[in-house]
């Protein structure tokens, strides 16, 4: 009795600010959430950590209002509080920042604010409103944006800012950030994490969902870890390692540093001169790269998205034209005629594993063998006669490379979009390798990953230089990017901003040329 | 080319732009709002018809304007069926209606009527009546604009100043209300509307309605001001140079109106060769009725500049997970 008096008087003086007790949701036959409970304690900064497809976003939506949970009860500060739609969510005092987000390209700031909170059916006082709350919430929070800017025109980090704001001109006291950082610079997301630690100052409670193992263990106060749509654990982060996460994450032990001995360069592969790319507004994209990757190491490419790296591979891949010179193996590359296309750099050695794996790498209603083909289905050994493809072949090989990458399902008849983020990965990379080629060109091959296949997918690049092959590898994970390279190039505005070793350089020296910043010696 | 031929042409284009001007507004409603419109024309003819049939009828023209908002209504209920709420293709559902409109707005006609398709001619009280402007005779002797005054902005049918009224009016409702801000939103990104708590359908289907009744006002017009009487597609292609012209203006009210002037006065042109033979130009009169034509291909095909629709436009609306 006085044991029940107890918990009752504690959760009336510090109710949870949310609760979820037993949440269920299925999606068809897929169970995404199973009997979910978690407290979430006032003031406190929350995160949620699971690979892709554990159910945290699921969970999320379910708070948010996009979804209606089969069974189970939500709880905003001690009162059960159902939340049928989004208006509900935000009137809960729930503020959700999505990974990809909801902004409207060309408002500006302040429109974007009121938006679907506007104080009544005229723009004009809800906007001069809006503007002097965001005047105080930017200077409280360190979150300033000029109110009149079109998004269009801002940075990402600046329009994740406006996220936030609209959160808190909501007066959300709950704040959900579903993958905050991983379209920011390190220097980003510092800054956001100075946010996040006002924000919890102030009494606000933030959930964090990551896949960063890094980010839980700097910012948060208590993790919990979701795998297969359930909770396995909730934990102090003070009390636990990464180790133990990525463990309780996967379900088995994982090796979360990349092991490779060191590189043995051989000959030279590529030499790359003056490469020079205009986009069709005539904006310099590439200004003047010039790199060599040598047989037998891995080059990694560092920087912020949208620095020209996605323009170096496409020059590379025989996607885009450009002026320079590239050598291969020696011989003078194509670059603006009839041989600069994806099929002679193929017929040169060059695979490429492309940055978005759903536009250029994959036909996503196209079946597994079909996109396992593509590219080389011009092989003699997929080839019945001068007219007709040899399917069983195909099908065979595909079956071959499904194994040999552990791919999940192995059905080669499912369509590309059937398969996980990892798994569509796996079959891209499957393709791409076990052609043998003498330089591989990969872009960001374990976004939208899950840890395990992103140790399996690592694993295939050392191996690939481990054989004398010549890897580039670009990536804005500058974890990634530090494990696997033997050398790392920053590139920064269309240009190399210096080339650094990953045994001495470090993050902070690495993110300051991402930025552009190159202080001499900085380090 | 004398003062009073340009008058003469600038009434005319006025009175030719006023359909291609609510059409385009209509357009502008729904596309701004993501809803793509083909159906422009479909929903013209329907409510041209209904307005000749029932204006004939009753012989009351205002009788007839409801009813060709009426007819257009339907039509615009059932693209935001097919296109928002079941998520079907938009141009397909915009195409099909065109289909249904062209047959049944003369079957209609036939059975009703029995004139190869038309109604009869209509007069009196089945007509909009053209409207004398204030002081349009007081103020014609004013050198230069009293005549203008008089002859080009004076003496239409009311629905030709309330196409005109309805520019300013969509400005003022698109970008300083809350009803435009939500609408021209749910056009660029229907999520951010989304996750702000405030229905997507809602707000389509509001604009594709206030499309609707825009097409009614359009159609009526043709039937009843600018014609007496409903005929056999009688539209021929309007909703289609409304969609061109709604491209060329940038789905921006003002230059919307610039634009379906300018339209009017290609088709205005046409109907006085004689202007163009006069300062040498001979002109094959079939050539001359094709330019409005060619130039809404010319517009379509992006030759006048890039034009960026709205983003989420031709889109049905999915909930992402």
């Amino acid at each position: 009795m006085a044991g029940a008096n107890e918990t009752g008087r504690q959760a009336s003086a510090a109710p949870f600010a949310i609760e979820l007790k037993g949440i269920s949701k299925a999606f068809g036959p897929v169970q995404a959430n199973k009997d979910i409970s978690i407290q979430v304690a006032k003031g406190s900064i929350h995160g949620i950590i699971g690979e892709n497809g554990a159910g945290k976003s699921t969970l999320m939506s379910i708070l948010y209002g996009f979804y209606k949970a089969d069974s189970g009860e939500i709880l905003i500060n001690g009162r059960v509080t159902p939340i049928p739609d989004s208006q509900s969510a935000i009137r809960a005092g729930i503020g959700m920042v999505f990974q990809h987000f909801k902004l409207v390209q060309n408002f500006s700031v302040l429109e974007n604010i009121i938006l679907g909170a506007e104080d009544g059916a005229m723009l004009a006082p809800s906007l001069s409103k809006a503007r002097k709350v965001l005047d105080d919430l930017s200077r409280e929070y360190e979150l300033d944006v000029d109110p009149d800017a079109l998004i269009e025109d801002l940075s990402v980090g600046h329009q994740q800012r406006v996220e936030i704001l609209k959160a808190l001109y909501r007066q959300a006291e709950i704040l959900i950030l579903d993958e905050p950082t991983g379209v920011l610079t390190p220097a980003e997301a510092d800054h956001l994490f100075r946010i996040l630690r006002g924000l919890k100052d102030q009494g606000k409670t933030i959930i964090l969902i990551t896949h960063k193992l890094r980010e839980i263990m700097e910012i948060t106060d208590t993790v919990s870890v979701m795998r297969r749509g359930q909770m396995t654990a909730t934990v102090k982060t003070a009390e636990t390692s990464p180790e133990q996460l990525a463990e309780l994450m996967v379900g088995r032990k994982v090796l979360l540093q990349v092991e490779k001995a060191p590189a043995q360069p051989g000959r030279t592969i590529l030499e790359v001169e003056n490469l020079r790319v205009k986009d069709d507004q005539g904006v310099e994209r590439l200004k003047g790269i010039s790199l060599t990757i040598r047989a037998g190491e891995i080059l990694g490419i560092a920087g912020v998205a949208g620095n020209g790296q996605s323009e170096l591979l496409e020059v590379l891949g025989g996607i885009a034209r450009a002026t320079g010179s590239v050598r291969m193996n020696g011989q003078p590359l194509d670059l603006t005629g009839r041989h600069s296309d994806g099929q002679s750099r193929r017929a040169d050695g060059i695979a490429h594993v492309p940055e978005d794996r759903q536009v250029l790498g994959l036909i996503m209603d196209f079946t597994a063998w079909e996109n396992v083909a593509f590219g080389y289905h011009h092989a003699p050994e997929f080839q019945k006669n001068a007219l007709i493809m040899d399917n069983a072949a195909i099908r065979a090989d595909c079956e071959a490379k499904m194994a040999t990458f552990d791919v999940r399902p192995p059905i080669p008849t499912l369509a590309a979009k059937n398969f996980s983020g990892g798994n569509q990965q796996k079959i891209v990379v499957a393709r791409e390798i076990e052609r043998n080629p003498d330089l591989l060109l990969v872009g960001q091959p374990t976004r939208g990953v899950d840890i395990g296949a992103i140790e399996f997918i690592h694993k295939q690049i050392v191996a690939l230089r481990d054989a004398g092959k010549a890897v580039l590898l670009v990536s804005v994970e500058l974890d990634e990017i530090m494990s696997l390279s033997d050398r790392i190039a920053v590139m920064f505005d269309g240009r190399i901003m210096g080339e650094r070793d990953p045994e001495t350089t470090n993050e902070r020296e690495l993110g300051l040329l991402m930025a552009g910043i190159t202080g001499g010696d900085a380090a | 080319m004398d003062y009073a031929t340009l008058l003469q042409m600038l009434d005319t284009t006025l009175r030719l732009a006023t359909p291609l001007l609510f059409a385009c507004l209509a357009g502008l409603y729904s596309e701004r709002a993501g809803v793509f419109d083909i159906g422009l024309e479909g929903k013209m003819l329907m409510a041209a018809m209904c307005a000749g049939s029932v204006a004939y009828l009753t012989g009351s023209v205002w009788l007839g304007m409801l009813a060709a908002i009426g007819g257009s209504l339907i039509f615009a209920l059932a693209h935001g069926l097919a296109s928002i709420t079941f998520r079907g293709n938009q141009l397909i559902s915009g195409v099909a209606l065109n289909f249904v409109a062209s047959g049944i707005t003369v079957l209609v006609a036939l059975a009703l009527f029995d004139q190869g398709g038309r109604t009869p001619p209509l007069e009196g009280g089945a007509r909009m009546a053209e409207i004398t402007l204030p002081l349009a005779e007081t103020l014609r002797g004013v050198p230069v604009l009293g005549p203008f005054y008089a002859d080009v902005v004076s003496g239409h049918p009311i629905l030709v100043y309330v196409g005109l009224l309805m520019v300013p009016a969509t400005w003022w409702l698109l970008f300083r209300t809350r009803f435009g801000l939500r609408l021209r939103a749910v056009g660029e990104n229907p999520a951010s509307v989304d996750t702000a708590g405030v229905s997507v359908k809602r707000l389509r289907f509001a604009a594709v309605l206030i499309a609707g009744v825009l097409c009614g006002l359009a159609g009526a017009y043709m039937a009843t001001g600018l014609q007496a009487g409903f005929g056999r597609e009688m539209t021929a292609g309007r909703g289609y140079i409304a969609l061109a012209a709604l491209i060329f203006a940038k789905w921006r009210p003002w230059h919307a109106l610039w634009a379906c002037l300018l339209f009017g006065f290609f088709q205005s042109l046409a109907l006085r060769p004689d202007v163009l033979a006069n300062i040498g130009l001979k002109i094959p009169v079939p050539a001359l009725d094709a330019l409005p034509y060619v130039l809404t291909v010319i517009v379509l095909a992006g030759l006048v500049g890039k034009a960026i629709p709205p983003r989420a436009g031709g889109e049905p609306y999915v909930k992402e997970r």
